[in-house]
Protein backbone atom coordinates (compact mmCIF):
# COMPACT_ATOMS: atom_id res chain seq x y z
CA UNK A 1 0.00 0.00 0.00
CA UNK A 2 0.93 3.51 -0.40
CA UNK A 3 0.96 6.33 2.24
CA UNK A 4 -0.87 8.26 0.32
CA UNK A 5 -4.77 7.54 -0.69
CA UNK A 6 -4.44 9.35 -4.30
CA UNK A 7 -1.63 7.91 -6.38
CA UNK A 8 -1.65 10.22 -9.69
CA UNK A 9 -0.25 6.99 -11.25
CA UNK A 10 -3.70 5.37 -10.26
CA UNK A 11 -5.19 6.53 -13.16
CA UNK A 12 -4.13 5.07 -15.64
CA UNK A 13 -5.34 2.06 -13.90
CA UNK A 14 -8.71 3.05 -13.79
CA UNK A 15 -8.87 0.31 -17.03
CA UNK A 16 -7.83 -2.18 -14.21
CA UNK A 17 -11.27 -2.22 -12.48
CA UNK A 18 -12.73 -4.31 -15.31
CA UNK A 19 -10.31 -7.27 -14.24
CA UNK A 20 -12.90 -8.20 -11.17
CA UNK A 21 -16.03 -7.48 -13.22
CA UNK A 22 -15.78 -7.93 -16.50
CA UNK A 23 -19.15 -7.55 -17.43
CA UNK A 24 -20.02 -4.56 -15.15
CA UNK A 25 -16.29 -2.71 -15.56
CA UNK A 26 -17.76 -3.35 -19.36
CA UNK A 27 -20.44 -1.64 -19.18
CA UNK A 28 -19.47 1.19 -17.45
CA UNK A 29 -16.79 2.15 -20.17
CA UNK A 30 -19.03 1.45 -23.28
CA UNK A 31 -21.04 3.84 -21.25
CA UNK A 32 -18.70 6.34 -20.59
CA UNK A 33 -17.58 6.33 -23.79
CA UNK A 34 -20.94 6.49 -25.64
CA UNK A 35 -21.61 9.44 -23.33
CA UNK A 36 -18.74 11.65 -24.58
CA UNK A 37 -19.02 11.32 -27.89
CA UNK A 38 -20.34 14.28 -30.25
CA UNK A 39 -24.04 14.35 -29.69
CA UNK A 40 -26.63 17.05 -29.29
CA UNK A 41 -23.92 18.35 -26.88
CA UNK A 42 -20.16 19.00 -28.42
CA UNK A 43 -17.63 16.75 -26.97
CA UNK A 44 -15.92 20.32 -26.58
CA UNK A 45 -18.82 21.26 -24.36
CA UNK A 46 -19.17 18.33 -22.72
CA UNK A 47 -15.50 17.85 -21.59
CA UNK A 48 -15.73 21.06 -20.02
CA UNK A 49 -19.50 19.99 -17.73
CA UNK A 50 -17.42 17.16 -17.11
CA UNK A 51 -14.32 19.57 -16.26
CA UNK A 52 -16.95 21.10 -13.66
CA UNK A 53 -18.50 17.97 -12.00
CA UNK A 54 -14.90 16.90 -11.46
CA UNK A 55 -14.36 20.04 -9.12
CA UNK A 56 -18.03 19.59 -7.64
CA UNK A 57 -17.18 15.90 -6.56
CA UNK A 58 -13.95 17.04 -5.70
CA UNK A 59 -12.28 14.30 -7.60
CA UNK A 60 -8.55 14.74 -8.00
CA UNK A 61 -8.11 12.34 -11.13
CA UNK A 62 -11.13 14.01 -12.61
CA UNK A 63 -9.57 16.79 -12.80
CA UNK A 64 -6.09 15.66 -13.41
CA UNK A 65 -8.07 14.09 -16.53
CA UNK A 66 -10.35 16.61 -17.96
CA UNK A 67 -7.80 19.43 -17.51
CA UNK A 68 -5.51 17.86 -19.99
CA UNK A 69 -9.10 17.11 -22.05
CA UNK A 70 -9.37 20.75 -22.44
CA UNK A 71 -5.67 21.88 -23.18
CA UNK A 72 -6.08 19.14 -25.86
CA UNK A 73 -9.05 20.56 -27.16
CA UNK A 74 -7.81 23.80 -27.07
CA UNK A 75 -9.93 25.34 -24.36
CA UNK A 76 -8.75 28.48 -23.05
CA UNK A 77 -8.13 28.42 -19.22
CA UNK A 78 -10.88 31.54 -19.08
CA UNK A 79 -13.01 29.00 -20.29
CA UNK A 80 -11.88 26.21 -17.91
CA UNK A 81 -12.17 28.69 -14.83
CA UNK A 82 -15.60 29.94 -15.78
CA UNK A 83 -16.84 26.41 -15.97
CA UNK A 84 -15.20 25.81 -12.33
CA UNK A 85 -17.08 28.61 -11.11
CA UNK A 86 -20.66 27.43 -12.80
CA UNK A 87 -20.29 24.14 -10.89
CA UNK A 88 -18.93 25.90 -7.69
CA UNK A 89 -21.77 28.26 -7.97
CA UNK A 90 -24.15 25.39 -8.66
CA UNK A 91 -22.43 23.70 -5.60
CA UNK A 92 -22.76 27.18 -2.83
CA UNK A 93 -26.35 27.48 -4.68
CA UNK A 94 -27.41 24.30 -3.22
CA UNK A 95 -26.19 24.74 0.19
CA UNK A 96 -27.57 27.93 0.48
CA UNK A 97 -31.04 27.24 -0.93
CA UNK A 98 -31.08 25.15 2.21
CA UNK A 99 -31.49 27.81 4.39
CA UNK A 100 -34.77 28.52 3.04
CA UNK A 101 -35.65 25.07 4.57
CA UNK A 102 -33.65 26.39 7.72
CA UNK A 103 -35.63 29.37 7.90
CA UNK A 104 -39.20 27.49 7.76
CA UNK A 105 -38.00 25.68 10.62
CA UNK A 106 -36.85 28.23 12.92
CA UNK A 107 -40.32 30.39 12.01
CA UNK A 108 -42.34 27.47 13.15
CA UNK A 109 -40.81 26.98 16.27
CA UNK A 110 -40.81 29.98 17.16
CA UNK A 111 -43.57 32.48 18.83
CA UNK B 1 7.43 50.88 -28.26
CA UNK B 2 9.18 50.71 -25.17
CA UNK B 3 7.15 47.84 -24.90
CA UNK B 4 8.16 45.77 -27.95
CA UNK B 5 12.43 46.69 -27.64
CA UNK B 6 12.10 44.89 -24.07
CA UNK B 7 10.48 41.89 -26.14
CA UNK B 8 13.75 42.15 -28.61
CA UNK B 9 15.51 42.09 -25.81
CA UNK B 10 14.02 38.99 -23.86
CA UNK B 11 13.71 36.98 -27.46
CA UNK B 12 17.46 37.57 -27.65
CA UNK B 13 18.59 36.57 -24.51
CA UNK B 14 16.77 33.26 -25.53
CA UNK B 15 19.56 30.69 -26.67
CA UNK B 16 19.85 27.20 -28.30
CA UNK B 17 20.26 24.41 -26.31
CA UNK B 18 23.77 24.20 -27.99
CA UNK B 19 24.65 27.57 -27.16
CA UNK B 20 24.06 27.01 -23.74
CA UNK B 21 25.86 24.14 -23.54
CA UNK B 22 23.11 22.18 -22.75
CA UNK B 23 23.78 18.28 -22.09
CA UNK B 24 20.91 17.73 -24.11
CA UNK B 25 22.55 19.43 -27.50
CA UNK B 26 24.60 15.83 -27.15
CA UNK B 27 22.46 13.61 -29.27
CA UNK B 28 23.62 10.90 -27.37
CA UNK B 29 22.67 11.99 -24.07
CA UNK B 30 18.94 12.44 -25.55
CA UNK B 31 19.37 8.70 -27.07
CA UNK B 32 19.88 7.42 -23.86
CA UNK B 33 16.96 9.18 -21.77
CA UNK B 34 14.86 7.20 -24.84
CA UNK B 35 16.11 4.48 -24.00
CA UNK B 36 16.07 4.61 -20.25
CA UNK B 37 14.94 3.30 -17.35
CA UNK B 38 11.08 3.53 -18.03
CA UNK B 39 11.99 0.98 -21.14
CA UNK B 40 14.31 -0.79 -20.05
CA UNK B 41 12.82 -1.80 -16.78
CA UNK B 42 9.83 -3.15 -19.01
CA UNK B 43 7.49 -0.81 -17.63
CA UNK B 44 6.86 0.66 -21.03
CA UNK B 45 7.50 -1.76 -24.41
CA UNK B 46 10.08 -0.26 -26.74
CA UNK B 47 8.51 1.05 -30.37
CA UNK B 48 10.45 -2.11 -31.58
CA UNK B 49 8.22 -4.15 -29.67
CA UNK B 50 4.78 -2.84 -29.63
CA UNK B 51 4.93 -2.69 -33.94
CA UNK B 52 6.47 -6.46 -33.63
CA UNK B 53 3.42 -6.69 -32.23
CA UNK B 54 1.34 -6.16 -35.42
CA UNK B 55 3.66 -8.14 -37.28
CA UNK B 56 4.98 -4.07 -38.61
CA UNK B 57 8.99 -4.07 -37.70
CA UNK B 58 11.00 -3.49 -39.18
CA UNK B 59 9.23 -0.46 -40.32
CA UNK B 60 10.23 -0.33 -44.37
CA UNK B 61 9.57 2.93 -46.97
CA UNK B 62 6.71 2.51 -48.97
CA UNK B 63 7.15 4.84 -52.41
CA UNK B 64 8.92 7.93 -51.79
CA UNK B 65 6.68 11.05 -51.94
CA UNK B 66 8.32 13.74 -49.95
CA UNK B 67 11.57 15.53 -50.41
CA UNK B 68 12.21 17.49 -47.40
CA UNK B 69 14.97 19.88 -47.64
CA UNK B 70 16.93 21.75 -44.01
CA UNK B 71 18.11 24.27 -45.17
CA UNK B 72 19.60 25.57 -41.92
CA UNK B 73 18.83 25.81 -38.43
CA UNK B 74 18.97 29.58 -38.11
CA UNK B 75 16.20 30.95 -37.17
CA UNK B 76 14.88 34.06 -36.13
CA UNK B 77 12.93 32.52 -33.07
CA UNK B 78 13.19 30.30 -30.15
CA UNK B 79 10.23 28.38 -29.94
CA UNK B 80 10.48 26.34 -26.53
CA UNK B 81 9.03 23.47 -28.24
CA UNK B 82 11.67 23.45 -31.09
CA UNK B 83 12.72 19.64 -31.98
CA UNK B 84 15.77 21.24 -33.94
CA UNK B 85 17.32 23.82 -31.68
CA UNK B 86 16.86 25.95 -34.29
CA UNK B 87 17.90 29.86 -33.32
CA UNK B 88 19.78 32.97 -33.76
CA UNK B 89 23.14 31.74 -32.56
CA UNK B 90 23.11 28.28 -35.11
CA UNK B 91 24.98 28.79 -37.44
CA UNK B 92 24.62 25.70 -39.93
CA UNK B 93 23.13 26.46 -43.13
CA UNK B 94 23.27 24.79 -46.04
CA UNK B 95 25.81 25.91 -48.85
CA UNK B 96 25.27 26.89 -52.55
CA UNK B 97 27.51 23.60 -53.61
CA UNK B 98 24.81 21.01 -51.66
CA UNK B 99 22.40 22.90 -52.80
CA UNK B 100 23.25 22.23 -56.34
CA UNK B 101 23.35 18.33 -55.30
CA UNK B 102 19.73 18.77 -54.33
CA UNK B 103 18.51 20.25 -57.61
CA UNK B 104 20.11 17.22 -59.17
CA UNK B 105 18.06 15.24 -57.16
CA UNK B 106 14.73 17.33 -57.15
CA UNK B 107 14.92 17.49 -61.18
CA UNK B 108 14.90 12.94 -61.15
CA UNK B 109 12.75 12.64 -58.06
CA UNK B 110 10.10 10.32 -58.10
CA UNK B 111 8.57 11.97 -55.14
CA UNK B 112 5.73 14.58 -56.26
CA UNK B 113 6.69 17.50 -53.00
CA UNK B 114 9.19 19.13 -52.06
CA UNK B 115 8.82 20.34 -48.83
CA UNK B 116 11.87 23.05 -47.59
CA UNK B 117 12.39 23.46 -44.05
CA UNK B 118 14.90 24.84 -41.16
CA UNK B 119 14.78 26.72 -39.23
CA UNK B 120 13.74 30.20 -40.90
CA UNK B 121 14.61 28.52 -44.30
CA UNK B 122 14.65 32.41 -45.72
CA UNK B 123 17.75 33.32 -43.59
CA UNK B 124 19.36 31.31 -46.16
CA UNK B 125 21.07 33.70 -48.22
CA UNK B 126 20.47 31.35 -51.11
CA UNK B 127 17.17 30.95 -50.30
CA UNK B 128 15.31 32.89 -52.95
CA UNK B 129 18.17 31.31 -55.69
CA UNK B 130 17.12 27.37 -54.61
CA UNK B 131 13.43 28.53 -54.72
CA UNK B 132 13.68 30.21 -58.03
CA UNK B 133 15.73 26.85 -59.28
CA UNK B 134 14.03 24.09 -57.96
CA UNK B 135 10.49 25.75 -59.36
CA UNK B 136 11.95 25.19 -62.49
CA UNK B 137 11.62 21.01 -62.13
CA UNK B 138 8.12 21.27 -61.68
CA UNK B 139 7.66 19.37 -58.77
CA UNK B 140 3.70 18.56 -58.07
CA UNK B 141 3.80 20.52 -54.75
CA UNK B 142 6.52 23.20 -53.74
CA UNK B 143 5.97 23.70 -49.56
CA UNK B 144 8.29 25.79 -47.79
CA UNK B 145 7.57 25.92 -44.14
CA UNK B 146 7.39 29.36 -42.90
CA UNK B 147 7.28 30.68 -39.70
CA UNK B 148 5.50 33.83 -40.27
CA UNK B 149 7.34 36.22 -38.06
CA UNK B 150 9.93 36.05 -40.85
CA UNK B 151 7.87 38.08 -43.26
CA UNK B 152 7.80 41.08 -40.36
CA UNK B 153 11.69 40.50 -39.16
CA UNK B 154 13.41 42.37 -41.69
CA UNK B 155 12.66 45.07 -44.68
CA UNK B 156 14.10 42.42 -46.80
CA UNK B 157 11.75 39.85 -46.11
CA UNK B 158 9.12 42.00 -46.61
CA UNK B 159 8.02 40.96 -49.94
CA UNK B 160 8.04 36.89 -49.10
CA UNK B 161 4.42 36.69 -50.03
CA UNK B 162 4.95 37.98 -53.50
CA UNK B 163 7.82 36.17 -53.95
CA UNK B 164 6.16 32.69 -52.84
CA UNK B 165 3.36 33.42 -54.97
CA UNK B 166 5.82 34.13 -58.31
CA UNK B 167 6.77 31.11 -57.36
CA UNK B 168 2.99 29.33 -56.71
CA UNK B 169 4.51 28.18 -53.61
CA UNK B 170 2.84 26.50 -50.73
CA UNK B 171 2.98 28.21 -47.60
CA UNK B 172 2.75 26.24 -44.42
CA UNK B 173 2.74 27.99 -41.32
CA UNK B 174 2.81 27.46 -37.36
CA UNK B 175 0.11 28.96 -35.51
CA UNK B 176 0.00 27.41 -31.95
CA UNK B 177 -3.47 28.78 -30.85
CA UNK B 178 -5.32 31.16 -31.78
CA UNK B 179 -5.32 32.95 -28.55
CA UNK B 180 -2.09 35.99 -27.62
CA UNK B 181 -1.21 34.28 -24.51
CA UNK B 182 -0.73 30.65 -26.03
CA UNK B 183 1.03 31.31 -28.96
CA UNK B 184 3.55 33.78 -27.13
CA UNK B 185 4.02 32.03 -24.24
CA UNK B 186 5.41 29.00 -26.42
CA UNK B 187 6.80 31.03 -29.24
CA UNK B 188 7.85 34.32 -27.71
CA UNK B 189 5.85 37.51 -26.84
CA UNK B 190 4.92 39.41 -29.73
CA UNK B 191 4.93 36.08 -31.77
CA UNK B 192 1.28 36.29 -31.98
CA UNK B 193 0.73 39.76 -33.32
CA UNK B 194 3.33 39.42 -35.84
CA UNK B 195 1.99 36.08 -37.17
CA UNK B 196 -1.90 37.35 -37.41
CA UNK B 197 0.20 40.60 -39.46
CA UNK B 198 1.85 38.35 -41.82
CA UNK B 199 -1.35 36.04 -42.34
CA UNK B 200 -2.86 39.16 -43.21
CA UNK B 201 -0.47 39.83 -45.94
CA UNK B 202 -0.69 36.32 -47.31
CA UNK B 203 -4.60 36.33 -47.46
CA UNK B 204 -3.93 40.21 -49.51
CA UNK B 205 -1.59 38.26 -52.11
CA UNK B 206 -4.39 35.58 -52.04
CA UNK B 207 -2.75 33.07 -50.13
CA UNK B 208 -5.47 31.12 -48.10
CA UNK B 209 -8.22 32.48 -49.65
CA UNK B 210 -11.17 30.21 -49.69
CA UNK B 211 -11.14 29.26 -53.40
CA UNK B 212 -7.28 30.40 -54.61
CA UNK B 213 -4.82 28.33 -55.57
CA UNK B 214 -2.21 29.58 -53.52
CA UNK B 215 -2.43 26.91 -50.26
CA UNK B 216 -2.20 28.46 -47.14
CA UNK B 217 -1.73 25.43 -44.49
CA UNK B 218 -1.69 26.40 -40.99
CA UNK B 219 0.61 23.88 -38.41
CA UNK B 220 -0.56 23.59 -35.02
CA UNK B 221 1.38 22.17 -32.30
CA UNK B 222 0.25 21.39 -28.49
CA UNK B 223 1.91 24.73 -26.11
CA UNK B 224 2.73 21.93 -23.35
CA UNK B 225 2.65 18.52 -22.21
CA UNK B 226 -0.27 17.13 -23.87
CA UNK B 227 -1.44 15.71 -26.83
CA UNK B 228 -3.25 17.20 -29.77
CA UNK B 229 -7.00 17.22 -29.80
CA UNK B 230 -8.85 16.45 -33.00
CA UNK B 231 -7.65 17.89 -36.35
CA UNK B 232 -11.09 18.68 -37.65
CA UNK B 233 -12.17 20.63 -34.56
CA UNK B 234 -9.21 22.41 -34.53
CA UNK B 235 -9.10 23.45 -37.45
CA UNK B 236 -12.67 24.64 -36.78
CA UNK B 237 -12.05 26.48 -33.71
CA UNK B 238 -8.84 28.33 -35.35
CA UNK B 239 -11.51 28.72 -38.65
CA UNK B 240 -13.98 30.54 -37.15
CA UNK B 241 -11.57 32.53 -34.38
CA UNK B 242 -9.28 34.15 -36.86
CA UNK B 243 -12.16 34.78 -39.01
CA UNK B 244 -14.17 37.07 -36.83
CA UNK B 245 -11.36 38.54 -34.69
CA UNK B 246 -8.84 38.89 -37.95
CA UNK B 247 -10.89 38.21 -40.71
CA UNK B 248 -7.77 35.83 -41.94
CA UNK B 249 -8.45 33.06 -44.24
CA UNK B 250 -6.54 29.51 -44.34
CA UNK B 251 -6.97 26.43 -46.09
CA UNK B 252 -6.07 23.08 -43.84
CA UNK B 253 -4.99 22.97 -40.25
CA UNK B 254 -1.97 20.23 -39.38
CA UNK B 255 -2.21 18.71 -36.09
CA UNK B 256 1.08 17.38 -34.78
CA UNK B 257 2.04 15.72 -31.65
CA UNK B 258 5.37 17.28 -30.16
CA UNK B 259 8.30 14.07 -29.99
CA UNK B 260 9.68 13.81 -26.79
CA UNK B 261 13.38 15.17 -28.14
CA UNK B 262 15.47 18.18 -28.13
CA UNK B 263 14.16 21.53 -26.83
CA UNK B 264 10.80 19.55 -26.01
CA UNK B 265 12.31 17.18 -23.94
CA UNK B 266 14.32 19.19 -21.99
CA UNK B 267 10.60 20.79 -21.31
CA UNK B 268 9.34 17.71 -20.51
CA UNK B 269 12.48 16.57 -18.45
CA UNK B 270 12.39 20.27 -16.24
CA UNK B 271 8.76 20.84 -15.79
CA UNK B 272 8.68 17.01 -14.46
CA UNK B 273 6.19 15.84 -17.19
CA UNK B 274 8.44 13.53 -18.92
CA UNK B 275 7.49 10.04 -17.66
CA UNK B 276 3.70 11.21 -18.32
CA UNK B 277 4.21 12.54 -21.21
CA UNK B 278 5.75 8.97 -22.39
CA UNK B 279 3.10 7.26 -21.06
CA UNK B 280 0.23 9.53 -22.83
CA UNK B 281 2.23 8.44 -26.29
CA UNK B 282 2.38 5.20 -25.53
CA UNK B 283 -1.43 4.57 -24.26
CA UNK B 284 -2.47 6.54 -27.37
CA UNK B 285 -0.61 4.44 -29.54
CA UNK B 286 -2.22 3.35 -32.76
CA UNK B 287 -1.47 0.51 -34.95
CA UNK B 288 -2.88 2.11 -38.14
CA UNK B 289 -0.99 4.96 -37.74
CA UNK B 290 2.25 2.98 -38.38
CA UNK B 291 1.80 2.13 -41.84
CA UNK B 292 1.30 5.54 -42.97
CA UNK B 293 4.39 7.09 -40.66
CA UNK B 294 5.69 10.57 -42.51
CA UNK B 295 9.10 8.16 -43.24
CA UNK B 296 7.58 5.61 -45.46
CA UNK B 297 7.64 8.00 -47.78
CA UNK B 298 9.73 10.81 -47.08
CA UNK B 299 13.53 11.28 -46.83
CA UNK B 300 14.78 13.99 -45.08
CA UNK B 301 18.23 16.26 -46.13
CA UNK B 302 20.23 17.79 -43.85
CA UNK B 303 22.01 21.20 -44.07
CA UNK B 304 25.40 19.44 -44.88
CA UNK B 305 23.46 16.81 -47.21
CA UNK B 306 23.56 14.20 -44.81
CA UNK B 307 20.09 11.89 -45.58
CA UNK B 308 17.49 10.94 -43.01
CA UNK B 309 14.09 8.77 -42.27
CA UNK B 310 12.55 11.78 -41.38
CA UNK B 311 13.58 15.47 -39.55
CA UNK B 312 13.23 14.40 -36.48
CA UNK B 313 15.87 11.42 -36.71
CA UNK B 314 18.04 14.15 -38.59
CA UNK B 315 18.10 16.69 -35.10
CA UNK B 316 19.07 12.97 -33.24
CA UNK B 317 21.77 12.20 -35.81
CA UNK B 318 20.15 9.04 -36.86
CA UNK B 319 21.29 8.74 -40.59
CA UNK B 320 19.59 5.91 -42.74
CA UNK B 321 20.67 2.82 -42.53
CA UNK B 322 21.55 2.11 -46.27
CA UNK B 323 24.82 2.03 -48.52
CA UNK B 324 23.13 5.85 -49.89
CA UNK B 325 23.99 7.98 -46.75
CA UNK B 326 24.56 11.58 -48.79
CA UNK B 327 22.90 13.57 -51.53
CA UNK B 328 25.78 13.52 -53.49
CA UNK B 329 25.43 9.32 -53.70
CA UNK B 330 21.51 9.72 -53.87
CA UNK B 331 20.09 6.97 -55.49
CA UNK B 332 16.24 6.43 -55.15
CA UNK B 333 15.88 2.68 -55.74
CA UNK B 334 19.12 1.79 -53.15
CA UNK B 335 17.73 4.17 -50.50
CA UNK B 336 13.98 2.82 -50.64
CA UNK B 337 15.25 -0.77 -50.07
CA UNK B 338 16.36 0.39 -46.23
CA UNK B 339 15.20 -0.02 -42.86
CA UNK B 340 13.81 2.67 -40.99
CA UNK B 341 16.05 3.78 -38.29
CA UNK B 342 13.14 4.05 -35.05
CA UNK B 343 13.30 4.69 -31.28
CA UNK B 344 11.34 5.45 -28.78
CA UNK B 345 10.43 9.15 -30.23
CA UNK B 346 8.64 7.38 -32.70
CA UNK B 347 5.93 6.73 -30.47
CA UNK B 348 4.74 10.49 -30.75
CA UNK B 349 4.14 9.92 -34.87
CA UNK B 350 1.44 6.73 -33.56
CA UNK B 351 -0.06 8.18 -31.03
CA UNK B 352 -4.17 9.02 -31.58
CA UNK B 353 -4.86 9.89 -35.53
CA UNK B 354 -1.08 9.64 -35.99
CA UNK B 355 1.21 12.22 -36.59
CA UNK B 356 3.10 13.51 -39.39
CA UNK B 357 4.63 16.99 -40.77
CA UNK B 358 1.14 16.86 -43.04
CA UNK B 359 -0.74 16.46 -40.05
CA UNK B 360 -2.74 13.50 -38.60
CA UNK B 361 -1.82 10.01 -40.48
CA UNK B 362 -4.55 7.61 -39.48
S1 LIG C 1 9.86 25.90 -34.06
FE1 LIG C 1 10.24 26.80 -36.06
S2 LIG C 1 10.08 29.01 -35.74
FE2 LIG C 1 10.36 28.07 -33.75
S3 LIG C 1 12.57 28.10 -33.36
FE3 LIG C 1 12.07 26.13 -34.28
S4 LIG C 1 12.41 26.41 -36.45
FE4 LIG C 1 12.25 28.45 -35.55
S1 LIG D 1 10.12 9.73 -35.71
FE1 LIG D 1 10.74 9.53 -37.85
S2 LIG D 1 11.43 7.42 -37.99
FE2 LIG D 1 10.17 7.54 -36.17
S3 LIG D 1 8.12 7.00 -36.85
FE3 LIG D 1 8.29 9.23 -36.91
S4 LIG D 1 8.84 9.66 -39.00
FE4 LIG D 1 9.31 7.50 -38.65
Amino acid sequence: MANSYYDPADLRKFGNITEWSEELGKKFFDYYGKVFEEGALSAREKSLIALAVAHVVKCPYCIDAYTKDGLQRGITKEEMMEAVHAGAAIESGATLVHGVMMMNKYNKLSM
Amino acid sequence: MEQSILTEIKNAAKKSLKARHNELADTHRQMDILNGDLFADGELPYFKDKIAQTGQFPLKPKKLEILQINVGYMCNQVCEHCHVDAGPDRKEIMTRETMEQCLEVIRNTGAHTLDLTGGAPEMNPDFRWFVEEASKAGIQDFIVRSNLTIILANKKYHDLPDFFKKHNVHVVSSMPHYTRNKTDKQRGDGVFDKSIQALQALNKVGYGMPDSDLRLDLVYNPSGAFLPGDQTALEHDFKKALKEDFDIDFHNLFAITNLPISRFLDYLLASDNYEDYMYSLVEAFNPSAVANVMCTNTISVSWDGWLYDCDFNQMLDLKVASKVKHIKDYNEEVLNDRNIVISQHCYGCTAGAGSSCQGTVA
